[in-house]
């Protein structure tokens, strides 16, 4: 059924314009782009983050998706190829609406810090909410970026990952038809 | 635009995977990601990592400039150009300020990149240890380790020897205070532009099979040491045709009894600055 | 003046690609190779860059070698170029050589073995002499037919196996890696190492082998086997749930027999050394064997001196698209590396005749 809705109206450009997106998101942390306009998902998954799946999932990536999101996971399959996997410890790519335990996912070694997992983490809403400030590559001087959806000690659980660095998790936060990166490099504070 | 490839030549599998290796790359400044390099109509050597780099950033609202040397016209430069303009039907450029997208070899434009744009540098070889260890598995061992004194060791030997660091190109850097990164073989007149760069930098090695990114507003610096500071060398000269002085200088030799040209490497930077009206030395001789 | 004659590369292309297609169709009173000559008639060179170029199709490898004017190298190039972009629609079961439809089929460690000993249309006992009746066009007599060889070929390593004297075969099970979708990275196991020298350059491992004959990390091998013949290709399609046979491939297969000395845990056997090609290739199908053997000498507890038993060294250099890229690619401007190397040098000698001074 939910196989139905359909992806990208064109594939090719589709994913070029959200890899642009995210690509930007990422090279500014905290900025926010657009991504995944005239998409229209299974619930739970949003827009925007149902345009980075499509951009950057496929049968060649592990694969996780949070148990609240199993409505989706045909559509998931039938546009991107991809099969879940049972834990998110060997997932390249974690699909979630609450953020999940940091410390359990891939953070890469350090020959290979890239042999990490991004977690794709749905959020109520950017650009209302508690006040994150970010700082470091990406960033000429410090920003501010408002979330709502995070646990209050966001500021703590991501010291611990930053501090891993290289090593580590990167975080792309989607709501409605935006998006916003907090890649491992970045700094943040509550 | 020809139809019987993909747009921007590579099937989508392969552009996910090298995105995916950009998105870590930019997480991670100046780490190497290894990625599925793939055979590419042109052959190693001739840029294939900026070129898989393009075709996975490039969209038909982009405009792409593509420079060899600092040229437009140099026939690599030509080629690749024509590549995109076969392949994805993007719209080329020589000015470096309208171009969304600028592919290089060899060199950083003189004019100051933007926030809006992106630098992808053709990369022969990526490790910068590679002259002082062979080995690649040694190698990202150090780099795990961020253990560069076999570097520091090279350019203290330089010092002792020369005076000074006798690297003229392709001098490394260290990106964000933890990576040891070639700047690929760019002047070292240009490495102070890596620096606090508004625009992103992409840097990709079809044949090594790596790609790595400097994102915007990064810490890039040149090594050096305190009683031996960075310097970036360049012809003690003005261009004869535009008269710049703040560009690098090509030297073109124009007889056989020690005759000497020089003139900027930048081709749109001396174009621009002579269509402003400035006129060098030997701009009436050259014509 | 000289510096205006830089300008213009697009038309310099041009230029440059017109005159190439003149030169390769040569002269116009003697008439076009076809495809289908070069195909029928330089089997070996086709043989070759099928193999390089990791795409086994006759007619398209007919048709690079034609537009590379019979440069190999750049044949397997175009082959690989073109093969990167074919979709992958399945996997193929890992082909059967003891099922062979042998043509070739020679032992140098049994004077007769089940089967017997098949030359087939080999060079081996040629005499090198030019055959001047080749400049004119003339159809050999048929060759005699001998009565259709034996259906049994057991492979020598299966009949050394038999007796125990020889080391299991890899084991198989894991999916093998593929070198073509992810880079090499070290430790490289063998099921890699063996992807990557099976299209790595002939002359390289020819030197490579050749090396270890002499001293650079020997294994005293012997030619336990080499066959040459058809073997089928099967692939599962998920929607028939049965395997069906797709096409025959042209292979030649050579089971090097090594020497090993045993160590604590092992009994002295004989360990294996592994070569595979398309086509018709005995020299390099050997010259590989010879290679991974001498990879092995790490997994082996031999200790590791010579070139050819270095791993990193093998596998990052054997690849002859890689290395005429690289190496070639020092034609292209180097203009602005160059200038800064003048400077730098003009200041070092100056400052040398300062401290002179």
């Amino acid at each position: 059924m939910s196989i139905d809705l359909p992806g990208f109206a064109d594939p090719v450009l589709g994913s070029q314009a959200c890899f642009r997106a995210v690509l930007d998101a990422m090279a500014r942390p905290g900025t926010f782009r657009a991504a995944g306009a005239g998409l229209s998902p299974p619930a739970p998954l949003v827009p925007a983050a149902a345009a980075v799946l499509l951009t950057l999932v496929d049968a060649e990536t592990p694969f996780y998706l949070a148990p609240g999101f199993a409505p989706a996971q045909d559509w998931i399959g039938f546009h991107c190829g991809a099969l879940p996997v049972e834990f998110p410890g060997v997932a390249a790519f974690v699909l979630a609406d609450t953020l999940p335990d940091l410390a359990a996912l891939a953070a890469g070694s350090d020959e290979s810090p890239d042999a990490s997992a991004t977690v794709i983490l749905q959020v109520a809403a950017l650009g209302s909410g508690r006040r994150l400030r970010l700082s470091g590559p990406g960033l000429r001087v410090p920003v501010s970026v408002d979330v709502t959806g995070l646990p209050d000690n966001f500021p703590v659980l991501w010291a611990a990952n930053h501090a891993l660095y290289p090593r580590g998790i990167d975080i792309l936060l989607c709501s409605g038809t935006t998006l916003a990166a907090l890649p491992r490099s970045v700094r943040v504070e509550g | 635009m020809n139809t019987g490839y993909n747009f921007a030549y590579l099937d989508e599998q392969t552009k996910r995977m090298v995105r995916r290796a950009i998105l870590k790359a930019v997480a991670i400044p100046g780490h190497q990601v290894p990625f599925g390099s793939r055979e590419m109509p042109l052959p190693y050597g001739w840029g294939t990592g900026g070129i898989q780099l393009t075709a996975s950033i490039i969209g038909p609202d982009d405009v792409l400039k593509v420079i060899d040397q600092g040229a437009d016209d140099t026939t690599n430069a030509v080629s690749i150009r024509r590549f995109f303009a076969r392949t994805a039907g993007v719209a080329p450029t020589t000015r470096t300020g309208d171009a969304s997208i600028i592919q290089t070899r060899h060199r950083i434009p003189e004019k100051p990149l933007r926030e809006d744009q992106i630098i992808v540098y053709q990369v022969p070889q990526p490790e910068p240890l590679s002259r002082l260890e062979p080995s690649r598995a040694e190698t990202r061992r150090m780099h795990a380790l961020s253990e560069y004194g076999l570097m520091h060791v090279k350019l203290y030997e330089d010092i002792t020897r020369f005076g000074h660091v006798a690297i003229s190109y392709d001098y490394p850097v260290m990106v964000n205070h933890r990576y040891l990164m070639a700047p690929s073989p760019i002047p070292a007149f240009d490495n102070p532009k890596l620096h606090m760069m508004p625009a992103l930098q992409l840097f990709g090695a079809g044949r090594e099979k790596r790609i790595y990114a400097v994102p915007p507003w990064t810490d890039v610096r040149s090594l050096d040491f305190d009683d031996h500071p960075f310097r970036a060398a360049r012809a003690p000269h003005s261009c004869g045709l535009c008269g710049a002085t703040d560009g690098y200088l090509d030297e073109v030799v124009v007889d056989d009894r020690g005759g000497r040209l020089f003139v900027c490497s930048d081709t749109d930077h001396c174009e621009t600055r002579r269509a402003a009206g400035h006129t060098g030395a030997d701009a009436l001789a050259a014509e | 003046m000289a510096y205006v004659a830089v300008k213009g590369g697009e038309r310099a292309i041009d230029n440059a690609h017109a005159w190439l297609a003149e030169a390769r169709r040569g002269d116009t009173s003697v008439a076009e190779i076809g495809t289908a000559q070069i195909a029928g008639q330089l089997g070996r060179a086709v043989d070759r860059v099928m193999t390089e170029g990791s795409l086994y199709d006759r007619e398209l490898a007919a048709l690079a070698i034609k537009q590379a004017q019979g440069d190999l190298i750049e044949a397997a190039f175009l082959l690989r170029a073109y093969r990167t972009t074919l979709p992958r629609f399945a996997h193929a079961a890992p082909v059967d050589t003891a099922a062979m439809q042998i043509r070739r089929r020679i032992s140098a460690v049994y004077k007769d073995l089940p089967g017997g000993q098949v030359l087939g249309p080999t060079y081996d006992y040629t005499h090198r002499l030019l055959d001047f009746s080749l400049l004119g066009e003339a159809v050999p007599p048929p060759a005699p037919e001998a009565p259709a060889a034996a259906a049994n070929m057991p492979r020598v390593t299966d009949i050394l196996a038999h007796e125990g004297l020889i080391e299991a075969d890899g084991a198989g099970g894991k999916e093998p890696g593929d070198i073509t979708r992810e880079p090499l990275s070290f430790p490289a196991e063998r099921d890699v190492r063996l992807q990557s020298i099976a299209r790595g350059d002939e002359g390289f491992l020819l030197a490579l082998g050749y090396s270890t004959q002499r001293g650079w990390g020997g294994s005293h091998p012997f030619v336990g086997e080499i066959r040459a013949g058809d073997v089928s290709v099967e692939i599962t399609p998920p929607e028939l749930g049965f395997a069906i046979d797709i096409a025959d491939v042209t292979l030649t297969e050579c089971q090097m027999v090594t020497q090993f000395k045993g160590s604590k845990t092992v009994p002295p056997q004989f360990t294996r050394g592994y070569g595979l090609a398309f086509g018709h290739a005995d020299r390099r199908a050997m010259a590989m064997a010879l290679v991974d053997r001498a990879m092995r000498a790490e997994e082996l507890g031999e200790e590791v001196t010579a070139p050819a038993q270095n791993v990193e060294f093998v596998l990052y250099h054997c690849d002859n698209i890689e290395a005429t890229g690289f190496v070639e690619h020092l034609k292209l401007p180097h203009y602005v590396d160059f200038q800064s190397e003048l400077e730098t040098i003009r200041r070092m000698r100056a400052e040398a005749r300062e401290d002179a001074a």
